[in-house]
């Protein structure tokens, strides 16, 4: 059975991307098919983050709007075997999206037999937005530990629970998950951020895992690479738990205290 | 420096508990717009209508809203009626 998962979050530069492409990347090399849809037409960067911005030639639009199969659009992935990136149009407006347009492709990729079709969600709540969270099974919301970010996620919570193809339908709902991305520890422990605790309690759905803040980002997209192949990195790891745990997995969430400072370093240092 | 933050940061105001607070009270208006029926705004209008033709009032201040409590659907009202 193929799972349709959205990575959304209403309000941009979250995450959403980084967290799409190491989920992905993940679920990949547990050896599952995965196909990664950038549903951002107009502002394609899947491709850039997951690095294979030269190998685009044709998009998401171009199958929707029958000027190329889906196989001529799948870009498959260099690194890990299994994994393919559908590319968002960067020329065609969000018009260029039907809702029978993406339905089919959908469809053809479960037929393909993919395992895991992830959509990445442009921001904002229009109809790029609606579009990728329609057909969804499960949705990732990603929000970072800040007050516009949590407001946005509840608007976007309250679209997948009303605009969904599972809530028109009166199917059971969408599965929903929260991954908190860019949190500082030791910001919570001086009460300048809000907590995990805060947020979940605010938001009021299951955590499926806090990723630290981390230069490790920056420098994964960079070079073009998911953070996750990034072993060493704090939230390559905690990506790692992220897929496990959406796998099923029972793990303890880890980073989420701030490394012990010395009382020399606390007086004295930066 | 770092000693002066130190000490001085005991005593500062922990703005992730305003933070907080303060999504607590918007997240609860922000749903039960969102649960809000459609028919709410018209019938507020129509209510406000009837309301100005017996008495002066200020449109913003009426409050209405539809809520569960004990298991009924309860719809409230809220006006301040002007000093007379």
């Amino acid at each position: 059975m193929s799972r349709v998962i959205v990575v959304t979050s209403g309000k941009g530069g979250v995450g959403k991307t980084t967290t799409s492409a190491s989920i992905s990347a993940g679920l990949a090399l547990k050896g599952f098919k995965v196909a990664v849809i950038d549903f951002d037409v107009g502002l394609r960067n899947l491709d850039l983050i997951m690095g294979c911005e030269r190998r685009v030639v044709y998009d998401f639009v171009n199958v929707v709007q029958g000027e190329a199969s889906l196989n001529q659009a799948l870009i498959r992935d260099k690194r890990i075997k299994n994994l393919y990136i559908l590319a968002a149009s960067q020329t065609r407006d969000k018009d260029a999206l039907t809702q029978e347009g993406v339905e089919k492709v959908i469809e053809d990729l479960k037929a393909d037999g993919f395992d895991f079709i992830i959509c990445d969600s442009p921001a904002g709540i229009e109809k790029g937005a609606q579009l990728a969270l329609y057909f969804a099974d499960e949705a990732i919301v990603v929000t970072n530990p800040e007050v516009s970010s949590v407001r946005d996620s509840d608007r976007i919570l309250g679209i997948l629970q009303a605009k969904s193809k599972r809530a028109e339908s009166g199917d059971e709902g969408i599965v929903e998950h929260l991954v908190l991305t860019r949190y500082n520890p030791s910001r919570v422990e001086s009460g300048e951020m809000l907590s995990v605790e805060d947020v979940v309690d605010l938001l009021n759905i299951p955590l499926l895992g806090v990723i630290p803040e981390s230069e490790q980002v920056l420098n994964a997209s960079n070079a073009g690479e998911p953070v996750i192949l990034d072993t060493e990195a704090d939230a390559a790891q905690a990506y790692t738990d992220v897929v496990d745990r959406f796998l099923g997995e029972e793990k303890a969430h880890r980073f989420l205290t701030a490394e012990k400072k010395g009382l020399f370093k606390k007086l004295f240092g930066k | 420096m770092a000693l002066l933050d130190y000490l001085l940061g005991q005593r500062k105001k922990k703005t992730a508990n305003l933070a907080k607070d303060r999504l607590q009270i918007l997240l609860a208006h922000e749903r039960s717009e969102r649960h809000a029926p459609e028919y709410l705004p018209q019938m507020r209008d129509e209510i406000l209508a009837v309301i100005s033709k017996y008495v002066e009032i200020d449109q913003e201040q009426l409050q209405i809203s539809i809520d569960e409590a004990n298991g009924f659907e309860v719809l409230e009202l809220n006006l301040v009626l002007p000093d007379k």
